[in-house]
């Protein structure tokens, strides 16, 4: 199943907010996951971990090390999508 | 037609005592945060580590495992020339031969007991353990001397971002014999060297003889690659291990993960889905990350200290360079 562009954003900010406690409504695309969310290297690797899972893609490490934004995200998950 | 007589051992093997060992000097996160550019609170929220031990120049690491052997042998109340086999994991032995475990064997006791080093890394003392079950059980050696000793600020670069301020010193040794009920599941263990990349260690002593502007080498990581392996894939491993052990989730009493960064720990808590009861290891806290020593210090810290009580069933895993991983479930002693 092919999610789209708003589902993905949709899903991820959900994601972010479980690993996080910040609200969804704030988890937006122009988002910088260390300078506007303050989530660092590891919390990131956390939900790409999730993201794998719920969008069934891969998020090679050296792809996920590449998220400035939260929108890079969902960029390379659509991306991923078979 | 003759035929071979195979070894024949005891059924069972179990874990019959802790012995620990820490280096000398507490180090706080203030003393090294200097030269990484950082502070406590980063350090802190970051790994979780608040101090962590280090050694004295004089503190050799065949000192370090003497004295938690010692511990560990008087704590079993065995002879130790009862001892059959001496397993050291280490990657902080500076010699290629002989083994520190054949040194530490005649330095406690145990000579003429096999002896032999394993490198492991931070799954050093889980491969050990499962050496020292099937040693047993194989009536190859009546009691195993399991010990994992680090010297680790031997290989720390102090301006280092990457490793070498989670670093500690220190020794976890562990006596294996027979036994009349199980007292070790099986081990899960494996390896995955095409990650070989993931830890490592930046130039061998061949590098730097040819290039001695190389420097003393010392240890780099991909943090966040291995934060994601070690947090996830090693919940896996882990479940696995419960499920050989013929147990769920909710058996278990006592985790002791390898000490890495305690965010890993609470990690692999909810991705195994341990009861909300169960004892944890988190002996980094203080000790910061020993590599082989850190799962047996852990367990020691838990016993002494009275959260973790004899028969308690305690999964450990271990997992590190290599990258190698090994997990079992034991009772404790």
């Amino acid at each position: 199943m092919a999610y789209t562009e708003q589902e993905v954003l949709a899903g991820l900010a959900e994601i972010v907010a479980e690993e996080t406690g910040l609200p969804v409504d704030t988890i937006t695309a122009e988002k910088s996951f260390v300078d506007d969310l303050d989530i660092d290297s590891l919390s990131i690797m956390t939900i790409v971990t999730h993201a794998e899972d719920k969008f069934d893609v891969t998020i090679p490490d050296d792809a996920a090390k590449d998220f400035n934004l939260v929108g890079d995200a969902v960029n390379f998950i659509v991306g991923a999508q078979a | 037609m003759t035929s071979l007589k195979p070894s024949e051992g005891p059924a069972y093997s179990r874990i019959y005592s802790f012995g620990a060992r820490r280096g000398e000097n507490v180090v706080t996160n203030d003393d090294i945060a200097g030269p990484i550019n950082s502070s406590d609170e980063w350090i802190r929220q970051r790994t979780g580590i608040v101090t962590r031990r280090r050694g004295t120049a004089e503190e050799t690491v065949i000192d370090l495992a003497v004295d938690a052997a010692k511990q560990a042998i008087e704590r079993a109340g065995i002879d130790p020339q009862e001892i059959g086999a001496v397993i050291m994991s280490t990657v902080t032995y500076f010699h290629q031969t002989p083994s520190a475990a054949a040194i530490v064997a005649d330095k406690i006791g145990a000579n003429p007991a096999a002896a032999f080093d394993i490198s492991a890394a931070c799954a050093g003392y889980t491969y050990g353990i499962a050496q020292a079950d099937g040693l047993v059980r194989a009536g190859t050696a009546k009691y195993v001397l399991v010990i994992g000793a680090e010297k680790m600020s031997d290989f720390i670069d102090p301006e280092d971002r990457s490793i070498s301020f989670l670093l500690g010193d220190g020794a976890g040794a562990v006596v294996v014999g027979p036994s009349e009920t199980p007292g070790i599941s099986k081990t899960i263990w494996g390896s995955d060297g095409s990650r070989a990349d993931a830890i490592y260690q930046t130039h061998g002593w061949d590098q730097l003889r040819e290039n001695p502007e190389l420097g003393w080498p010392t240890l780099r990581q991909d943090g966040p690659s291995v934060f994601k392996w070690a947090s996830f894939k090693m919940a896996g491993y882990a479940t696995q291990a419960i499920e050989a052990a013929g147990l769920t989730p909710e058996d278990i009493q006592v985790f002791a993960p390898h000490q890495a960064n305690m965010r890993i720990i609470d990690q692999l808590i909810k991705q195994i889905h341990l009861p909300e009861s169960v004892v944890v290891g988190r002996d980094i806290a203080d000790t910061g990350n020993t590599s082989a020593a850190s799962i047996p210090l852990a367990i020691d810290r838990l016993l002494q200290e009275g959260q973790a009580k004899s028969g308690d069933l305690c999964l450990q895993i271990g997992f590190g360079a290599g990258l190698v991983y090994a997990a079992q479930v034991v009772v404790l002693p």
